[in-house]
């Protein structure tokens, strides 16, 4: 188990560095000039001169590479600025947006927690709703819930979510003024109070919880109709076992597995921003900062973003497999 | 309709009537192409410490009869009539609690295949209290007690350790005994082995048949026993029921079946048992044909299109009439044909017995 981790966490960093490798240098492959971005309006041959020697731009792509990985790498961070104006960026260091000067880290550490709340609280609320609507079906089949939770499904899975979200806002917040408008600083829970945090959340959380539970309620009601029409359970009930412990003990067990799977992948995902869902409730999470970072050629930000929704995924990913070997006693980890 | 075999004189019966006892069985599931007539009239008695051996081929109506003896199909779509008499009680028309009650209970079921019978996720020994607990009003310790004597009665070796394996750190055969010990949990008195050794090799089907053998003398259980394979019943059996499309077609005790049977289905049944001794070419005879769709069953015989003796019928139609189910001679000996008896016995001794 230990020299699995080991071996797991070993390949991760691998994928991390094969990502932000990929992520530098096809950035450089684009017609972007950075040095033009941040010399601005006023810009001559002279300023960026002086801008690419303060970032460094004149240097070869491998050096600039290997100095934004020091950051990430060694202890002490690294130094960053022209020459008379050097200051510590301190570890991890993602560096400085071109585009306002804040540390990039800085900026992923105020944008997290919006995107943690929207994604755990999306991620209850889909898996409740799909697992049970799922579960109904699947003990239903054929009778008027299973079609309706089917349709349901159907509609969910196919409903863009920007069309969605957007209808929740105009009807609850613009039509129906049960809520307020979104108010940024109602993102924090422990400053506004749950209240005003809930009213916020809310609707994003239905917004993007509306997809994942269509798909949770089709692939629990294939699993669990898979499941009960297996063997061991014939066998659980030819023991005298009561049908509620036939469904939830020896049924649901099976077939909630590989929703486990897939449940830590998406949640792994999402912890990187919902774009769509934060734009639409001008929630300024991950989501938004990296929407920001793509559209304004910021280097720095777009590393530091994408590192860090990879490692969620690349950790999900191995959270995923040692939870599988934990449920499923056939699993070895190896 | 008379269709039954007695298995034994009713020495041990309560006011005459047998321990079990299948009337007029019927088991019909609608489907989206029409009802699906599996089991169409079955009828067998069965004493305690005697084995009935159910024979066919796949799709005759074996399963689903044992699984409507389980009370497995209450609750599907399944239209079960008939009456099941067990020891007294009548389970066709009982509740669903009830029959609860008695599965696991007093019938219990060795399942084909143990592999996908028993849970992957739980621990064998955990499957096994668990039998015994939804019964038993016992604490635990008691359950895991007599969960390490059955194991270790069925011949698990250190039964107190591999009580916390789980299912696939078996080997086949342990199992199907483990399978066996989880049937054996509420000293059943009635034991439904579904195909037990089907799954198995034949040393440990040996081993596994013994080992049924001395637990039904040890237990005094009934045993149905439900296979494809002849030699099975010819180990194990009193008494034979041959079923086909969901009909009985022969019935009797163990030596009529073999030795003289008369049903051409039957003869076909025991020339497609592989011998070592074969004479002639070797080659297996197999029954031409497949088995009827149970959608569409034949008017007349079930065997009627795969039947190779039909020119030796006199008097009847066989793709019209349904032969009865009828006793011949003396002893509980039924077949289901429209050949006269006389002709049966003779086509048996001049053209099916040489080849066997």
């Amino acid at each position: 188990m230990g020299r699995y981790l080991i071996r797991r966490l070993i390949q991760a960093v691998f994928v991390l560095v094969v990502i932000s490798a990929i992520t530098f240098f096809l950035f450089w492959a684009t017609p972007a000039n950075p040095a033009l971005l941040i010399c601005g309006k006023n810009c001559n041959a002279e300023t960026v001169a002086q801008v690419n020697a303060t970032y460094g731009f004149d240097k070869p792509l491998v050096v600039q590479y290997g100095q934004y990985m020091q950051g990430l790498v060694s202890p002490g961070g690294r130094t960053i600025g022209s020459e008379g104006n050097e200051r510590n960026c301190p570890w991890p260091c993602f560096g400085e947006s071109y585009q306002n000067g804040i540390p990039v880290w800085n900026s992923i550490k105020d944008a997290f927690p919006a995107t943690l709340w929207l994604a755990l609280g999306a991620a209850v609320l889909w898996l409740v709703a799909g697992v049970m609507l799922g579960l109904i079906a699947a003990l239903r089949k054929g009778k008027f819930i299973d079609k309706l939770s089917v349709g349901l499904a159907l509609f969910g899975v196919s409903f863009p979510t920007i069309v969605f979200g957007y209808l929740l806002l105009y009807l609850f917040i613009v039509k129906l003024n049960w809520i307020p408008f979104p108010d940024t600083a109602n993102a924090a829970l422990f400053s506004v109070g749950p209240v005003k945090w809930l009213q916020f959340y809310i609707l994003p959380w239905i917004t993007l919880a509306l997809v994942f539970a269509a798909l949770y309620t089709r692939i629990t009601r294939a699993n669990m109709i898979d499941t009960m029409n297996e063997d061991y359970i014939r066998t659980a009930r030819a023991k005298g076992l009561d049908e509620r412990t036939v469904v939830f003990k020896h049924g649901l067990r099976s077939a909630l597995t590989p929703i486990v799977t897939i449940f830590g992948l998406d949640v792994g995902g999402l912890l990187g921003g919902a774009v769509i869902t934060e734009q639409i409730f001008s929630i300024t999470g991950l989501g938004k900062f990296s929407i920001d970072s793509v559209l304004s050629n910021d280097l720095p930000a777009i590393m530091g973003v994408v590192l860090f929704a990879a490692i969620f995924v690349v950790l999900a990913n191995i959270v995923v497999d040692v939870l599988y070997a934990v449920i499923d006693p056939r699993v070895r980890l190896a | 309709m008379t269709e039954s075999v007695t298995s034994a004189p009713p020495a041990d019966t309560r006011a005459g009537k047998p321990f079990l006892e299948v009337k007029d069985l019927q088991v019909h599931f609608p489907t989206d192409d029409g009802m699906v007539r599996a089991v169409n009239g079955l009828n067998f008695t069965l004493e305690r410490g005697k084995t009935l051996g159910i024979v066919g081929e796949s799709g005759s109506g074996k399963s689903v009869s044992s699984l409507a003896i389980m009370g497995l199909h209450k609750g599907s779509k399944a239209k079960v009539t008939g009456e099941i008499w067990l020891d007294g009680a009548e389970l066709v028309g009982m509740s669903v609690p009830e029959m609860r009650a008695l599965r696991g209970q007093q019938v219990a079921m060795i399942f084909q295949d143990p592999l996908s019978a028993m849970h992957p996720f739980f621990r064998v020994g955990d499957q096994l209290t668990e039998a015994f607990l939804v019964h038993n009003d016992a604490p635990k310790a008691v359950a895991k007690k007599r969960a390490i004597e059955l194991l270790d009665r069925v011949g698990i070796p250190s039964p107190d350790k591999r009580f916390f394996d789980y299912p696939h750190q078996f080997s086949g055969g342990m199992r199907q005994r483990a399978m066996i010990a989880m049937a054996l949990m509420c000293d059943p008195s009635l034991l439904i082995a579904d195909e037990p050794t089907t799954a198995l090799d034949v040393t440990v089907q040996a081993q596994i048949l013994d080992l049924m053998k001395d637990l039904q003398k040890e237990f005094n259980s009934a045993i149905i026993l439900i296979t494809h394979d002849l030699g099975v019943v010819a180990k194990m059996t009193e008494n034979v029921v041959v079923m086909y499309g969901g009909r009985v077609v022969e019935s009797g005790n163990v030596r009529d079946i073999f030795y003289r049977p008369e049903m051409p289905y039957t003869w076909g049944l025991l020339g497609s048992i592989p011998r070592v001794n074969r004479s002639g070419d070797g080659r297996l005879k197999s029954i031409r044909g497949t088995p009827p769709s149970l959608i569409n069953l034949p008017k007349g015989c079930p065997f009627q299109p795969r039947c190779d003796y039909q020119e030796h019928v006199e008097g009847a139609n066989c793709s019209t009439e349904l032969p009865e189910l009828l006793q011949i001679g003396q002893e509980q000996h039924r077949v289901r044909c429209h050949i006269k008896s006389e002709e049966r016995r003779q086509l048996f001794t001049e053209q099916i017995k040489p080849s066997l």
